[in-house]
């Protein structure tokens, strides 16, 4: 039985070849994780790796071919409300305002509610993102930014315990994004939600993070690291970069990004059992090659010594 | 700069209304002469009723703009008089072809939405009523008339069944088409909320298909309103596709002209109001 608030096992999505006699293609395999209670994950690789895929399944929108998910020790399977979406077009209803958006969400997980109540618990939330002055405006009347805080206030009223966001400041221009990251900070540190977020952005995951999830290039994706993110909470988008470790782990993920995700050959470290992303800390990585004297490592090496450290736990089937 | 192109738009619509109140003038004046002088009023234009009709007189010609005016304020300043079966007064005749319109209508309505939301749904009952649908749907209204008249075996009723068979085509396509259409995103926000099928008809589908709907429904109404005047030609009786007929058997052309405009009119006001519905459910997106 597995004590983990979400646990994947050997997830893989495949979709029949172009021809009968085509090989299946499999978008990614082998994929295990566990996310804890109230920890904030941010998956980040590149486009096509299934990363969406992923979240759609968690969300129950969406099946994987092969694994199982668990929550909380129950099989996910289907979509629900102790499991909230942000999506990255924001998926609001265009024929309702922001408030009545909002409500919609409340109404749907509180059905027990008096209207009032609905009202008063979605405009706190819609006051919590700045939005106190155009809850009546329909969402074509908003800005982009404005839109998906809306979006983030329903997916945050409804308390989910687990909160799923799929690249959500993706189509935001660099300035709202910030003003909605800090948002969302403040949001999530009151309640302490688990998120699980897809983003491109590495400055964003770093904010964000406690640990960004590094997916390899598909197909045949992995999902091949865990890396620590440690940096002191509450953390500033203006003073984090100042901050001693930020550019040695913002340097890891680039260069995960920009060289050793397309050269991972993940299925290399396949075992037979259950094989999580190995956890890396980049800070301490650097530390260690440094007291070492060695020359820097080649980093496509790095993560295989790493799992050969590594011992997976085995996790039986609850 | 503003102001230039504020300026310029009002005097857009001022300039079309001034052009379409000329047009108007010009038309009718043109037509108010040619009916004095004797090229048509007595001369060619005529002249085929004139040798069937011989001795035929001043009312046989098409009647020049003014007479129906005045037949006009006639009719309308006292529109619900009732003098026997063949001289009911417009208002009557208008209210007459309004019902059946409006029960056909409305009974196609209540068929072709819940079955355009079916279809709409299901890839299945998509492709097995389709065949049924594309062979009916070109079928002319009123060829039913015969067969509607030897079933139900009553004019009136037979005259809504052709109303309801006209207006339910338009209806449940666009039905159809708008909830087939309707985002997965939508659909997926009913899904992660754990809504219940009916919930996700009624709260995201229904208003997300609503504007197509509604174009439907303004298609359906326009059609009804065509075919009222033909198929009331046919079963007689009332309505303003009778009374038509009937000015025509008394060779009252003012008449008939004067009641050709009132169709316009009603049709018109028809369109307006399922136009003004549709404002309330159309949504940007
Ligand atoms: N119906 C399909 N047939 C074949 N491949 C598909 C199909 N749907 C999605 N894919 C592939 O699945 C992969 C994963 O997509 P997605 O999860 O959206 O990636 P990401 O969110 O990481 O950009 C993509 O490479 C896409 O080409
Ligand atoms: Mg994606």
């Amino acid at each position: 039985m597995s004590h983990a608030f979400v646990e994947v096992q050997k997830a893989a999505k495949r979709f029949p070849g172009a021809s009968k006699e085509a090989e299946p293609l499999t978008v990614f395999e082998n994929i295990s994780f566990q996310l804890k209670k109230g920890e904030f994950v941010c998956i980040i690789g590149h486009s096509g790796c299934g990363k969406s895929t992923i979240m759609n399944a968690l969300a129950g929108l969406d099946q994987f071919s092969e694994g199982s998910m668990v929550m909380e020790n129950k099989e996910i399977s289907g979509p629900g409300l102790e499991r909230g979406v942000v999506f990255q077009n924001y998926s609001l209803l265009p024929w309702l305002t922001a408030l009545e958006n909002v409500r919609f969400g409340v109404r749907a997980r509180w059905k027990g509610w008096s209207d009032r109540e609905v009202t008063d618990h979605s405009m706190k939330y819609l006051e919590m993102v700045g939005l106190k002055e155009v809850v009546d405006r329909k969402p074509s009347q908003l800005s982009g930014g404005m839109r998906q805080r809306v979006s983030i206030a329903r997916a945050f009223a409804t308390k989910p315990k687990l909160l799923l966001l799929d690249e959500p400041f993706g189509a935001l221009d660099a300035l709202t994004r910030g003003v909605i990251q800090d948002e969302l900070i403040k949001i999530w540190s009151k309640d302490q939600q688990t998120v699980f977020m897809i983003t491109h952005d590495v400055d964003e995951a770093i904010l964000l993070a406690d640990r960004i999830f590094l997916m390899t290039n598909g197909p045949q994706a992995r999902i091949a690291e865990a890396v620590e993110i440690d940096l002191p909470r509450p953390r500033q988008r203006a003073s984090i970069v100042k901050h001693p470790h930020f550019y040695k782990i913002r340097n890891y993920l680039v260069d995960f990004l920009v060289n050793r995700s397309s050269e991972l050959r993940t299925q290399e470290f396949d075992g037979q059992g259950l094989r999580y992303p190995t956890p890396v800390n980049p800070v301490q990585l650097e530390d260690a090659e440094a007291t070492t004297d060695s020359p820097p490592a080649s980093p496509a090496t790095e993560p295989q010594e790493n799992l050969v450290k590594f011992t997976p736990k085995e996790v039986r089937h609850g | 700069m503003d102001r230039t192109t504020t300026e310029w738009k009002l005097s857009l619509n001022a300039r079309a209304t001034i052009l379409a109140i000329m047009l108007l003038v010009v038309g009718l004046g043109v037509w108010e002469g040619l009916n004095q002088s004797p090229l048509l009023g007595g001369g060619e234009a005529l002249s085929e009723y004139e040798q069937l009709l011989a001795g035929a007189d001043e009312s046989a010609k098409v009647p020049p703009p003014s007479e129906i005016a005045v037949k006009a304020w006639q009719e309308l300043s006292n529109p619900f008089y009732d003098a026997g079966p063949n001289d009911k007064g417009i208002g009557i005749q208008l209210g007459y072809s309004l019902y059946r319109v409006l029960s056909g209508y409305l009974l196609a309505a209540l068929v072709a939405i819940p079955i355009g939301f079916l279809i709409g749904m299901s890839p299945l009952a998509y492709k097995a009523l389709n065949p049924f649908i594309q062979v009916l749907r070109p079928i002319s209204p009123l060829a039913w008339m015969p067969l509607a008249l030897f079933i139900i075996r009553d004019s009136e009723a037979s005259a809504i069944f052709v109303i309801f068979i006209c207006s339910i085509w338009p209806m449940l396509l666009n039905t159809a088409f708008g909830v087939a259409g309707v985002r997965n995103d939508w659909v997926n926000v009913a899904r992660t909320h754990e809504l219940s099928s009916l919930q996700t008809a009624f709260k995201v589908i229904l208003p997300a298909a609503a504007p197509t709907i509604l174009t439907g429904m303004r298609i359906s109404i326009g059609i009804a309103w065509l075919v009222i005047v033909a198929a009331e030609m046919l079963v007689g009786g009332t309505g303003i596709g009778y009374y038509v007929w009937n000015e025509w058997n008394n060779l009252d052309l003012t008449s008939v002209i004067f009641s050709i405009l009132m169709i316009g009119v009603v049709g018109m006001l028809l369109d307006m109001s399922l136009a003004y519905i549709a404002r309330f459910v159309t949504y940007a997106e």
